[in-house]
């Protein structure tokens, strides 16, 4: 059995990473998240990595870009301000289809915002954030378990679709400790003929952007379209006690976790009321949204902001079911109690069928 | 089996250090748990907090409003924390700093512990949430003091373990003071 | 014809290796197709093209990779020396090098390259300093001279507004971790074969490990500075090298 430790959130993301074979890091200090780029700079020379605190994000992406540009596994991380910094460089990393893994141990905001946990970068996270039509795969783990177990996934998918995979967490799912199995990694990363090394016994590679050509970029566009299509098939998600459900709550990350024991307090008063968690938040799990909206009819989302998913869960849900929404903006983090108050109000409210 | 505590006080009491060790304690004895902290900005000096939850299932929710049991090392965790436990629930009170009248809480069960004198009587006086936490694990009855005790290595970073006897002292001492009732 | 045939052929001149012969897309005058060569030279000398990885720059300088051939990625604007910070750290032993112009470098990526040469990154910069943004139409650069118009600087460019123009050389060379710091022009044939060799010693910074080496190379721009590239190779030798004084003004390394 693999070893079982107590560690925080953000270290397991370190521990996740360097599993996965991740060799270089690149990062600022931005607090709720300072914990992985402090791991990271102990552990990446025991190991032959490299470890740079950059003079800033902007810096900190670049230099991912430029180590990945090469094929080596390379990761950032940042919260929210420094995410915002990072957006450049991702939509890059699209465009170029270089590979990549950044974390978003996400604050509140706007601005400055806090260092509450919050879940206001949904839709900086899903819908690109930077300029340009392109997509990023987006992991959205619940536990210290998930941090370890969805970054080492972080950088297979990465380099499955050359495309940069976003793992998005919270203040919450950073500072957490809880045990995590340190479950060894066994896939073998890709071959990447695609990387630079130098032209030798070969045609000159490039890796690039920038298409100025008639109808050079309009095909480019589309051969990425066709890439995110087939990211598709990535989608997941957990569904926790949703058998018998007559409402079906939708919520993910840190909310998520605090709803389950929500759920349980009102399972124990015979309600019947469960759990449908996004685990990838880009590609959104659209199938199963729908399928619970027409199997229980009726849905409640709740986030750690003022509506963001909730879009992406109506559009899927097709009218088939009532969609009703609380939302928290930071400031404080809701207890169990709080939340199975509200979902008992939507329980009661009755409607839907 | 279930179970969940806030640990109070103010920075540097080493609250956060004491919910390290319950939860490290807890997994050895094969349960899951979280530890949550709460602080604000201050490296020093602020107030802080953590939650930890123990339980045979998964744990939900790291946090919760209402807990079983809340430690409270100074005043304003006392004031704040001891109302907020649950009727049936546990109070554990530093009674070295705060005194009886700032305590008030919905159950009977609120237990004082002179933290900083037993400390003293160990040697030193930062070894408080050692005592508490003794304290803690036998009125809770947890888990046995020796477990803890057994979990220090793993809690501890490497150089505080040549302190690893003293704090099981304190953590002995606690207990102890519970035991007598 | 016969006498012709007898005449024994010897070559005795042909393009550097390193270049793709690629016709020039750049404007009549432009000095880019000449620092092309005499950094393709540099690659061809120094054995490493076929281990080169270049980072391309955003500007007229963004194309490198049409006319070198040798690996290549795209940096986004200015941030080309945390771009080849990346590749160098991950790929310690190829020969890396940014290829830039004085909006990127000396603009939006002032902070990239002056931490890139602080931290002594093993790379080789090469800057185009033509005191104008080209590719977006000759807008004012950091490095736009006084009095000089361009299409955001109607008046010609004024101290108060905009303060003086950045002498990046200069200040690069008071970093502790910048190794060889220079700057050439390309207007005569004596400081072509400056130039040249101060790429020779920027180049073997990189290849003996010496640290960062960083060239800032004088380039006309007669398009946006509208003269006749005549007037442009003039000026350089007359208002640019008098506030931008040529010169080495770091060899950390001096006899290595």
């Amino acid at each position: 059995m693999a070893q079982r430790v107590l560690i925080k959130g953000n270290e397991a993301i370190g521990k996740g990473a360097l599993a996965a074979g991740c060799r270089f890091y690149f990062g600022y200090p931005i607090t709720p998240q300072n914990d992985i780029p402090e791991f990271m700079s102990a552990e990446l020379p025991k190991v032959g990595g490299t470890f740079i605190q950059a003079e800033s994000e902007v810096a900190s992406i670049n230099m991912l870009l430029g180590a990945a540009a090469t094929g080596a596994r390379a990761m950032t991380s940042s919260s929210s301000p420094g995410i915002s910094l990072k957006q450049e460089g991702i939509s890059y990393l699209c465009g170029s289809e270089i590979p990549g893994v950044i974390v978003n141990m996400s604050r509140s905001g706007p601005g400055l915002g806090g260092i509450h946990p919050s879940q206001g970068d949904y839709f900086q996270a899903t819908r690109g954030g930077g300029h340009g039509d392109y997509r990023t795969l987006v992991l959205a783990p619940s536990t210290a378990q998930e941090n370890y177990d969805l970054t080492m996934l972080a950088f297979d998918l990465a380099d499955k679709y050359r495309n940069p995979v976003l793992i998005l967490g919270d203040a919450l799912l950073g500072n957490i400790k809880e045990p995590v199995e340190l479950k060894p990694y066994r896939k073998k990363p890709p071959r990447k003929d695609w990387a630079l090394t130098g032209c030798k016994g070969r045609q000159q590679q490039i890796l690039k952007s920038l298409y100025l050509a008639d109808g050079e970029l309009t095909e480019r566009n589309w051969v990425l379209w066709k890439k995110y299509q087939s990211m598709q098939k990535e989608a997941r998600w957990e569904e926790y006690r949703l058998e018998d459900a007559k409402l079906a709550v939708v919520a993910f990350g840190s909310v998520a976790r605090i709803l389950k024991s929500s759920v349980d307090m009102l399972r124990d008063k015979g309600h019947q009321v469960g759990i449908l968690r996004p685990i990838t938040l880009y590609p959104f799990p659209s199938q199963a949204v729908k399928e619970t909206a027409q199997r229980v009819g009726r849905l409640m989302v709740v986030e750690l902001n003022t509506g963001q998913m909730v879009e992406d869960v109506k559009l899927a849900a097709e009218c088939q079911a009532q969609v009703d929404f609380y939302g928290r903006p930071p400031g404080s983090i809701p207890t169990p109690d709080e939340l199975a108050k509200e979902i008992l109000k939507v329980i009661k409210k009755g409607g839907a069928r | 089996m279930y179970f969940d505590t806030i640990i109070a006080g103010f920075g540097g009491q080493g609250v956060m250090l004491m919910g390290n060790v319950l939860a490290a304690a807890a997994m050895q004895a094969g349960r899951q748990v979280t530890y949550m902290p709460v602080y604000g900005v201050e490296m020093r000096g602020g107030t802080a907090n953590c939650t930890v939850v123990i339980s045979d299932k998964p744990v939900g929710s790291p946090i919760v409003h209402e807990p079983l049991c809340a430690v409270v090392m100074n005043r304003p965790s006392a004031e704040k924390f001891a109302p907020r436990v649950k009727r049936k629930g546990l109070v554990l009170v530093n009674s070295s700093l705060v005194e009886d009248q700032y305590v008030q809480a919905r159950t009977k069960r609120v237990y004082k512990v002179p933290t900083l004198e037993m400390a003293q009587e160990v040697g030193n006086p930062r070894l408080a949430n050692m005592v508490m936490l003794g304290a803690l694990a036998q009125v809770s009855g947890l888990v046995d003091v020796e477990q803890v005790i057994a979990s220090l290595p793993k809690a501890l970073d490497k150089r505080y373990h040549k302190m690893i006897p003293i704090n099981s002292e304190a953590l002995r001492r606690g207990a102890a003071l519970m035991s007598q009732g | 014809m016969s006498a012709v045939a007898k005449v024994k052929m010897e070559q005795v001149f042909s393009p550097p290796r390193a270049l793709k012969g690629k016709i020039s897309h750049f404007c009549p005058g432009c000095q880019h197709g000449v620092i092309h060569r005499l950094v393709a030279e540099q690659l061809d000398a120094s054995g490493v093209r076929e281990n080169t990885i270049g980072v391309a720059s955003v500007g007229c300088s963004v194309f490198l990779y049409d006319y070198f051939d040798v690996d290549v990625v795209e940096a986004p604007h200015g941030r080309a020396a945390a771009v080849a910070t990346g590749v160098k750290r991950a790929q310690p032993d190829k020969f890396v090098f940014t290829y830039q112009g004085d909006g990127d470098l000396a603009a939006i990526g002032t902070a990239e390259i002056v931490h890139a040469a602080n931290r002594g990154e093993k790379f080789t910069v090469v800057f185009v300093n033509n005191a104008v943004f080209g590719m977006t139409g000759g807008q004012m650069a950091p490095t736009t001279l006084l009095g000089q118009v361009t299409t955001t600087s109607p008046y010609g460019r004024q101290i108060e507004a905009a303060g003086p123009p950045i002498r990046m050389a200069e200040m690069l060379a008071t970093l502790e971790g910048a190794g060889y710091v220079a700057r050439v022009a390309v207007n005569n044939v004596k400081n072509l074969m400056k130039a040249k060799a101060a790429l020779k010693r920027a180049f073997e910074y990189q290849t003996k490990g010496l640290g960062f080496g960083f060239v800032e190379v004088l380039s006309a721009c007669p398009t946006n500075w509208k003269m006749n590239p005549v007037e442009a190779n003039e000026r350089v030798g007359k208002e640019m090298v008098a506030y931008f004084p040529l010169g080495v003004f770091k060899d950390a390394a001096k006899g290595a």
